[in-house]
This record gives structure tokens, sequence and C-alpha cells, in this order.
């Protein structure tokens, strides 16, 4: 699914981790050494805490789908209709995405099916982390 | 300290609603503003406090000539307006100004002197959300809902219902966009936007506005209109990403402001006899009946499809027609609370026979802010 014209991310000197990571096909998330807690979207302190002392992590990758809608409408790098998903991580946070490899009806995108990362390289120096079927749910 | 003791005077809309295209939008501001003060009988020389959101209460001060002691530009989407009362109420009470002015005005449709605004790319939002293909509120303020609809069993057809009901008030208002009835198949067949949302389940795009004019209790017996008391206030806010809602069936924002303002007025929800609930989408007046507490979770759908909250329920709900029928000019918060009181007054086009207590509960960003107002047309 090459998307030219699909919103691309700047990165800021909060979340260059982040997209450093997915350029190198690595999903990162941080944890606070402090109490734990495993987060997302990347800052530089703890939510929970409030604790600065934080580590970056590299996530499983796996994932289950958590809800989604299907957009019948057009928009730019995307052919409608296309779902806009947020998965649930193993690791605990949430982050939206796309589903792909898979057909983008509500049969085919089933609550609470697992799902695994897959980066796509937008430019240079952006990488989307994207979410497929997993291995195991391929008919 | 309890919100006893302010009242709102003046209320009105814009002279026009739909689609204005002889008015920039700080002129439906100030449309809105003047039918206001005409209302109660005061001049901008009366006035010394103003807020609003979409403009900065910086400009409306200088476009109307007034001299504020105290101004609020809170702007966190449609509830923006309910968060202005709560805050024009504590400065009353608190000496910062005599009477405010609350002004609203939009050219969501025509968008003369409205434009467009873009999500910058180094923002959260930026960064997170829209590189996966969001395009505004019809594909992300609903991204929640199938997880609701999984957990609790709901159906497609009982959020359609949703539109059928308000469709029914609307119907009863002269004012409103759409009047004609609809069945819950009308809803089902209409254009899919962002499935499991037709378009018929989406709010409408309009231009208008609309302004209050809120002074003490004391000095709100002198003005020729029937006083709105304001009994009970409350705000919050959770997250500007849809996707890091805490709980996709139930929002923390609603679930901090509602409680808040019942606490403050002192009431249950069975002394509630009118209530609006900010309809940008059809399942936004099911998460607050169950955040505000009326319904326990998972229950609001098929209380809605049972005509509990239809003209001759036990719950008149939106009774303008709301966002989904009577109008939405992208921050709708100022026309459920105009409704609200003019559902106190006694004016209402589709008017609660004996209605005393309205709660009016407004959302803003999608899911990101909320604010609540409880209303009385009896002196506390
Ligand atoms: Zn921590």
């Amino acid at each position: 699914m090459a998307t030219p014209g699909r919103a691309l991310p700047q990165p800021t000197p909060e979340t260059q981790h982040f997209w450093d990571g997915t350029k190198a096909n690595e999903l990162l998330l941080q944890r606070c050494d402090d109490c734990s807690k495993v987060y997302f979207p990347p800052r530089p302190f703890c939510p929970a805490c409030a604790s600065r002392k934080v580590s970056v992590t590299k996530a499983s990758g796996k994932a289950i789908l958590y809800s989604y809608v299907i957009h019948h409408r057009p928009a730019p790098g995307f052919t409608p209709p296309y779902a806009i998903a947020v998965v649930e991580l193993a690791e605990g946070p949430r982050m939206m995405t796309n589903i792909v490899e898979c057909e983008q009806t509500p049969e085919a995108l089933q609550l609470d099916m697992p799902v695994e990362v897959v980066f796509e390289p937008q430019t240079d120096t952006i990488t989307l982390p994207l979410f497929r079927p997993a291995a195991t749910a391929k008919g | 300290m309890p919100h006893n003791t302010v009242a709102v005077v003046g209320a009105a809309e814009t002279t026009k609603m739909g689609v204005i295209t002889d008015l920039s939008q700080i002129g439906l501001h100030a449309d809105a503003a003047l039918n206001a003060m005409a209302d109660c009988g005061l001049k901008p020389s009366d006035i010394d406090g103003i807020a609003c959101a979409n403009e900065t209460p910086v400009q409306l001060a200088h476009y109307l000539g007034i001299t504020p002691t105290w101004i609020d530009g809170t702007a966190v989407g449609g509830c923006s307006f309910m968060i202005h009362v709560r805050h024009a109420a504590a400065a009353i009470e608190a000496g910062l100004a005599k009477t405010i002015l609350v002004t609203h005005g939009e050219s969501g449709k025509s968008r003369i002197g409205n434009p467009m605004r873009s999500v910058h790319p180094q923002s959260l939002n930026g960064q997170f959300e829209q590189p996966f293909g969001p395009m505004g509120p019809p594909s992300m303020f609903t991204i929640p809902v199938l997880r609701y609809m999984k957990t609790y069993g709901v159906t497609e057809e009982q959020i359609a219902q949703v539109a059928v009901v308000q469709r029914e008030w609307a119907s009863k208002n002269p004012r409103a966009t759409f009047r004609n009835l609809i069945t819950t198949d009308d809803v089902l067949n209409s254009r899919m936007i962002a499935w499991p949302f037709r378009l018929l389940m989406c709010c409408l795009v309009t231009d208008g506005g609309g302004a209050l004019i809120l002074t003490s209790a004391d000095r709100a017996k002198d003005f020729p209109t029937k006083p709105v008391y304001i009994l009970g206030t409350g705000e919050s806010a959770e997250t500007p990403m849809i996707s890091q809602m805490e709980d996709f069936t139930s929002s923390r924002a609603f679930r901090v402001a509602g409680p808040t303002a019942f606490k403050e007025a002192g009431i249950t929800h069975e002394d509630v006899d009118h209530l609006m609930i900010y309809d940008a989408f059809a399942h936004l007046p099911i998460y607050g009946l169950e955040d505000l507490g009326f319904l326990p979770k998972g229950e609001a759908a098929a209380f809605i499809a049972g005509r509990n909250t239809a003209p001759g329920g036990s719950l008149p709900l939106n009774t303008n027609g709301g966002g989904l029928s009577y109008m939405h000019s992208g921050m709708y918060g100022m026309y459920a609370l105009q409704e609200s009181v003019r559902q106190m007054r006694g004016i209402a086009p589709a008017q609660i026979p004996g209605a005393k207590i309205s709660v009016c509960h407004g959302v803003g960003g999608m899911f990101a802010a909320s604010g609540t107002v409880i209303f009385s047309n009896q002196a506390p």
C-alpha cells in the first residue's frame, strides 16, 4: 500500500526516538523506571507518576484490533473505503494505525483479532507503524 | 460555594440560522450579542465581562464597544460555552464583574472569516493520528463506538434510533434545519460516512450563533426577562487524541463534569425535567446518559430506542432537534444552552409543560473536554 499524499509526522525532540525506531523496524515505547508504567505517545517523563527516569523499550509488535471505523470518503493518500483503527498493544498502550493485508470490511475486521506490526517506509526519514492480521490468525 | 446566586437574564440566537452569506463569523457573534442585549434591555456599556471561544474576547470587546473588567477566552471546543457560564458564575460571585456576555458566532458552512485550520504535523495528533487518514470528526469521534457496541451488545439500528427520535423533536421546531420525520431504515440507508456511521447519524454543518448575558440573582429581578438560575456547573478535560481515551465506552471528562454539577446543584436525576446532551454524532446522547448517571452502563441505547427521550417520554432530551437536526455550526454547545434557557423560560417551540430543572451537557473536541450547566426557573 504505497500511500503518497497522506499526512506525515514531523518528529520533535521528545518523539525523535520513536520515529528513529520505526525507521529501523522497531516499535519503541517508554517505561517508567520508578513505577514500571509503559506508555505512549512519547514524552520524557512518566504520565502516571511524573518521574523523569524513563527508559525506551522495544515492543513485541503484537496487538489486538481494539476499535475502528471504515472511512468511505476521499482522503489524501487513501483509497476508500479504508479502516482507521486503534490497536491495543500487548504491552498495554493503544495507538491509531491502519490495518493492512486485510479486506477493509466489517466481516474481515473483527474486534479483538490478533494483529502484528508491519513497517511501511513513506520517505527517507519517516516509516509508519501499520498492523496486519497476525500470522496465527490468517485463515 | 454553590452557584446559586447567578442567573441568565439575556439569551438569543442569531437572527438567521442555516446558511448565512451576508455576515462573517465575527458578524454572527455581534448579531447574537446585540440580540441578547436587546432581549434584556442592555447596551454594550452595561457589560463588564466577556467570554468567547473561536474569536478572542479582545476582538469581541473591541468590536462590540465593551470595556471589560473580566475576560475569558477558554476555547476547548463545543462545550467552551458551558465552561464560560461556569467561569462567569464564579466571577460574578467573586465580584470580578457584574454583567457578563458569553457570545458565539460561527460561519461553519459558509466559512466567511473562519479559515479552515489544519492539524500541525509536529503536534501529537499530527504525529500519531493524522497519518492514518482521519478526515475530521466524522471519521475520528466515531472510532470508539464499535468497542462500545461489542461491549454492550448495542446494534446499528439502536444507534440509528437516536437520530429518528431527535428528528421528532425537530419536527416541532420551525427553526430546525431538518423537520421531516425519518425512519430507522432512512438512517441506515443514508450515505455511508465512516462505518458504522451513516450521514443521518452525523451532525449538520451550518452557520449561526448565540449569546447569553449573566448577572447576579439579586439584580436579575430588575430585568424584563424571566430569570434562569444557575444551580450547578462542572467542567473537565481528558485527551486531545481520541486514540488515547482511557475507556472507549465512557468519557472521563463527562464523568467528572456531570457529577460535579449535580453535586453543586444538590439535585438527583429524578429532579431533572429536561436534558440537553451535545449530539455531534448519534452515539453522544448514549454516552452522556450513562456517564451523567441517568442510566447504568450499556442501557442508554435501549432507553432511547424505547422512546423514553422522545416527545411524551419521561426524560425529554435534545428538544430543539439537536446537532443532528436543528443546527450545528461546529461548536454546538451554545445552541444547547439556548434551548435549556428557552425551556426554563417556558418559550421553547417544543415546550415541556411545567419543567423546572434543565441539565445542559456539552462535549469539546472529540471526548477531549466537557462542561455541564444545571439551570432552574425557580429561585434557589
Ligand atoms: Zn511512573
